[in-house]
């Protein structure tokens, strides 16, 4: 077996003992890539002489017994909304097809001090808007279990890197489940922190009251190992909570007795496929065989967080984007008459159409006389989900619900439908609402061996819960 | 027909900070070096993010709280956008619905019988845009942008319609100015752009038969120093007044008008409407966290205020005696110059010997050489212990201005110095009447002619004699000398 078919864990034990090298294991994944992403189409951009050159000197340094970081000569893929210095940062946007970062991102800065090799950047849904990575500006990336199928989004290409073993972890952004849908479909764990966990410096930002960024990985081992890395405070983030950082790997593999697991009714009504439910009820009754407390909960105005997050992310898009402007940097029109005429041209051919129909709705929804109806009505929604929760968490450790109505869905079949295409978050959006953390965990797959996802939402900062208790049911799952 | 003028005044003023509003950029004029003091913050690029300068909002809660203005415990930060090449994120940080200052005043003392209240409507912290360059030879070259200003922490005072004439608008800024100087939040450079004032001005039409009518309220933009926020404000006067006779058009029915001040031709002329850019759908900036403050802290600022120049003055008068015309004249040249003042009058323990002294032959000195007092050789010391001499008598006021132009010309003066200046010009007040008698029965002697020409009824005779004995004895005040002279020839 290749060493990049090997989860995380495994990874990070036999490089410490010596028993591979980075470069090899790099070179395993380049290989790999060579192999697959021609299908894939996972990545935007590969440098697979800077990775080789890292992967030598975190080898060298380990052989001479240098200390190494946490993460030393690990393979990780970054999604292209993260500023890396002098890298391509592309954003799946033409407007930014040329754009290379003076300056690299605070998740970037860690994960380099942590030894990680960034072997490249992943594709996703331009600017992080879509739920299939089939928006990106440069190509559509293809589910590794089945590549008629799309593997989520945005994060897809990152998604389908793991589930691909092109790399054993990536970075992804969460705004209203782009970790954990991708995660998902693609049969990998997705992690969405606690909203200020990580720091979002150098992230380009979507929605900044809802974007955060998180780890996927193909364990839940390699998961907890990178949101150790990457989290914790950075003054130069204002929302990034400075608030110490537990070891997500201490306890990791102690099973938590007493569990009490809330299930809100709300998530399981109409639009949910027969496959995602009966994968559902099988992971409560896993949990229950481990002593675990299931109990209904109400999260009365789950119902609402669609509408509300359409009208806040949207809103925010609106003016994050509006610096693209084809004046300071990134694409700028050809031919243009006179300033305005420099902005809408450039505007028009840099955006994707997407990324033009989330601008208007939050154009519209800021605009004076309607910003009181739409705006600050959603924000009140906003605050009611998160008093939801707080109600919920009175009660219960941790929320469980699935991922998405269904299993991956077939490449081009929902483009025309951005309706039933906003849907597929029904079940992510409150986490990122309400600023909890939630993860995606694998928990079987359907009749066509289609990957099914399993959520769990926490309290603020309690990632070490959520991890603790994903691995339990990834013990069950797959008897280790 | 009345017509009364309605104006209000909107000031930016920068910030004396090291930083930018929201990175670590220097903030500092320097239109020679485009694009230096940049950082992916404010240049806008994506994936940079803003962090609160803590200074920026410490100086701007002082300003307010000078301008008796009420803080807020709860402020927040919103965005304003606008395309603008100027602009790299293609919105403003700034305040809207919840400025962390509201409600204060400023007292003007517009001419020596006239003072009004300018009430402040809000004072709210925001980051200033960059500068766009065009080229201005007519040569189609391109246009530029400097982003060196972008970011610098900006606060704008927005005063209520309170101003009822242009002088009254010009003496608004004057004291406005002279408090951010004095308090060290701005150095309010209008040719620099760390002042910047915009007038809105309209007419209420009193035709005698009840309400005063409204007219349109016009915006005026562009003028680069107060004499021409004056010129401008004059201008428009009258051509709204004209503008009225003519059209009889009320507020609310013509948009508001933006107008820009030509100061070659000395009018104001219209601009491009507001319609384009009239919806900033401001929102909160989720980027940046509220900021708040207690009221215990709130306290704390306003009692480390010190005193300000409203509060100078009328100590000046109170406590030390001065007109209000020289309490006025000190305050208005800086807190430095006050604080000069303040040393001479401590150490002469006279104010209005120290005013009289700092406002004449001190002020003098500085206009004529350009320098500021903290330039100025003679230092509050010196000149307080020159005049300590002449208030106890020992020199006579006109021998103390011999020794102020000898010390003036004298580098690294100290207090020691005066009385040794004054020894060695001979001023000392000469205090044996035995020495000056004789001096004076010699120049009688001296002078049989002029004595006659005296005693005959010659008054003025006198004076040539006094010159003498002055001569004679440098220190001896002319006043006595005369007394003694007229009682010797009177007398024998």
């Amino acid at each position: 077996m290749s060493e990049s078919q090997k989860t995380t864990s495994e990874l990070l034990s036999q490089l410490r003992a010596g028993e591979c090298s980075s470069e090899q294991l790099v070179q395993d994944c380049l290989d790999e890539i060579g192999r697959t992403d021609g299908t894939v189409n996972a990545f935007l951009h590969v440098d697979a002489d800077a990775a080789l050159e890292q992967a030598r000197a975190v080898d060298a340094r380990r052989t001479a017994g240098e200390h190494v970081g946490a993460l030393a000569g690990l393979p990780v893929a970054i999604k292209d909304n993260l500023c890396m210095l002098d890298v391509p940062t592309t954003c799946g946007s033409r407007m930014l097809e040329t754009f290379k970062p003076p300056y690299d991102a605070h998740v970037v800065q860690r994960l380099r001090a942590a030894d990680a090799v960034v072997v490249g950047k992943t594709n996703l849904d331009e600017f992080a808007m879509g739920s299939s990575t089939e928006n990106s500006a440069f190509k559509v990336t293809r589910n590794p279990v089945d590549t008629e199928r799309s593997p989520g989004g945005s994060s897809g290409g990152s998604a389908a890197a793991v589930a691909a073993r092109m790399v054993p972890l990536a970075i992804g952004s969460d705004t209203g489940g782009s970790i954990r849908q991708p995660a998902a479909f693609c049969g990998v764990v997705g992690l969405k922190p606690t909203y200020g966990r990580v720091s979002r410096y150098g992230l380009v930002a979507f929605a900044s009251s809802l974007d955060q960024i998180g780890p996927m990985s193909n364990d839940v081992h390699g998961a907890a190992c990178l949101l150790e890395a990457i989290a914790g405070h950075d003054v130069r983030d204002s929302t990034s909570v400075d608030e110490p950082v537990p070891s997500y790997l201490n306890a990791l593999d102690e099973p938590l007795s007493e569990l009490r697991i809330g299930v809100a009714k709300e998530h399981l009504g109409e639009g949910l496929s027969d496959a995602v439910r009966a994968a559902f009820e099988k992971s409560l009754d896993a949990y229950r065989k481990l002593g675990a407390k299931v109990d209904e909960i109400s999260l009365p105005h789950s119902k609402y967080c669609v509408a509300a997050y359409y009208l806040i992310a949207p809103s925010e898009a609106s003016s994050n984007l509006a610096r693209y402007d084809g004046v300071h940097y990134g694409t700028r029109a050809a031919d243009y008459d006179d300033l305005v005429d420099l902005y809408a041209t450039s505007r028009a051919e840099g955006f994707g159409s997407e990324v033009k129909r989330r601008i208007m709705l939050g154009t519209y929804a800021l605009s004076e006389g309607y910003s009181e109806q739409f705006y600050s009505k959603a924000l009140k929604v906003r605050r009611l989900i998160r008093e939801d929760y707080e109600k919920a968490f009175a009660n219960v450790d941790v929320v469980a619900s699935p991922v998405t109505p269904t299993t991956a869905f077939k490449i081009g079949e929902l483009v025309d439908d951005p309706l039933a295409m906003y849907l597929n978050d029904i079940y992510t959006i409150s986490a990122n609402l309400a600023g909890l953390p939630a993860i995606s965990v694998p928990a079987g797959a359907d009749s066509g061996g289609l990957p099914i996802g399993f959520q769990l939402t926490g309290k603020a900062f309690d990632e070490g819960r959520l991890l603790r208790v994903a691995r339990m049911l990834e013990r069950e799952t797959e008897g280790r | 027909m009345k017509y009364e003028t309605i104006i209000g005044l909107e000031v930016h003023v920068q910030l004396l900070t090291n930083s930018k509003l929201f990175c670590g950029c220097a903030n500092k004029f320097n239109p020679d070096n485009p694009n230096v003091q940049t950082c992916p913050v404010c240049l806008g690029l994506p994936g940079a993010l803003p962090v609160m300068n803590r200074h920026a909002f410490d100086l701007s809660v002082r300003t307010a709280l000078a301008l008796n203005c009420e803080i807020a415990t709860f402020t927040k930060w919103d965005r304003k956008q606008y395309f603008y090449p100027d602009l790299p994120k293609a919105y403003q940080i700034s305040q809207f619905d919840l400025p962390f200052s509201s409600a204060g005043w400023l007292d003007v003392q517009v001419d020596d019988e006239t003072a009004t209240k300018v009430r402040i409507i809000r004072a709210h912290l925001e980051e200033d845009a960059g500068k766009n360059m065009h080229d201005e030879t007519g040569q189609g070259g391109g246009s530029r942008v400097d982003l060196n200003r972008t970011g610098t922490p900006l606060l704008e005072i927005v005063s209520e319609p309170d101003i009822r004439s242009a002088v009254e608008a010009r003496r608004y800024l004057e004291e406005l100015r002279l408090l951010l100087s004095s308090i060290a939040v701005s150095d309010c450079n209008m040719q620099e752009g760390s002042l910047r004032c915009d007038a809105n001005v309209n007419l209420h039409v009193h035709d005698g038969a009840g309400d005063p009518i409204a007219t349109p309220i016009v915006e005026i933009k562009n003028m680069n120093s107060f004499s021409n926020v004056e010129l401008a404000i004059d201008h428009e006067v009258a051509r709204q007044i004209a503008e009225w006779e003519e059209t009889g058009a009320k507020l609310g029915e013509v948009p508001k008008q933006t107008r820009g001040w030509d100061a070659e031709r000395g009018v104001t002329f219209a601009q491009r409407g507001k319609e384009d850019a009239a919806d900033y759908r401001y929102f909160p900036d989720p980027d940046l966290v509220p900021v708040t403050m207690t009221t215990e802290e709130i306290d704390r600022f306003r009692g480390e205020l010190g005193e300000l120049p409203a509060a100078k003055r009328r100590r000046y008068q109170d406590t030390l005696g001065l007109s209000a015309y020289d309490a006025k004249v000190v305050v208005d040249r800086g807190a430095e110059f006050a604080a000069y003042f303040d040393g001479v009058a401590k150490v002469c323990g006279e104010g209005k010997l120290a005013a009289n002294w700092t406002t004449q032959e001190v002020l003098r000195e500085l206009n004529e050489r350009s320098i500021t007092v903290s330039e100025f050789s003679i230092g509050a010391d010196v000149l307080g212990t020159l005049l300590l001499r002449v208030r106890d008598e020992k020199v006579t006021t006109s021998s103390a201005r011999k020794v102020f132009s000898v010390l003036l010309s004298k580098a690294d003066v100290v207090p020691a110095d005066v009385d040794s200046v004054v020894a060695e010009l001979g001023l000392e007040v000469v205090s044996d009447p035995g020495q000056l008698k004789a001096i004076i029965d010699s120049v009688i002697a001296a002078n049989p002619g002029p004595a006659a020409d005296f005693r005959g009824g010659k008054q003025a005779a006198v004076g040539p004699m006094i010159g003498q004995v002055m001569k004679q004895l440098g220190g001896a005040d002319p006043k006595t000398v005369r007394a003694m002279l007229v009682a010797a020839l009177s007398g024998s």
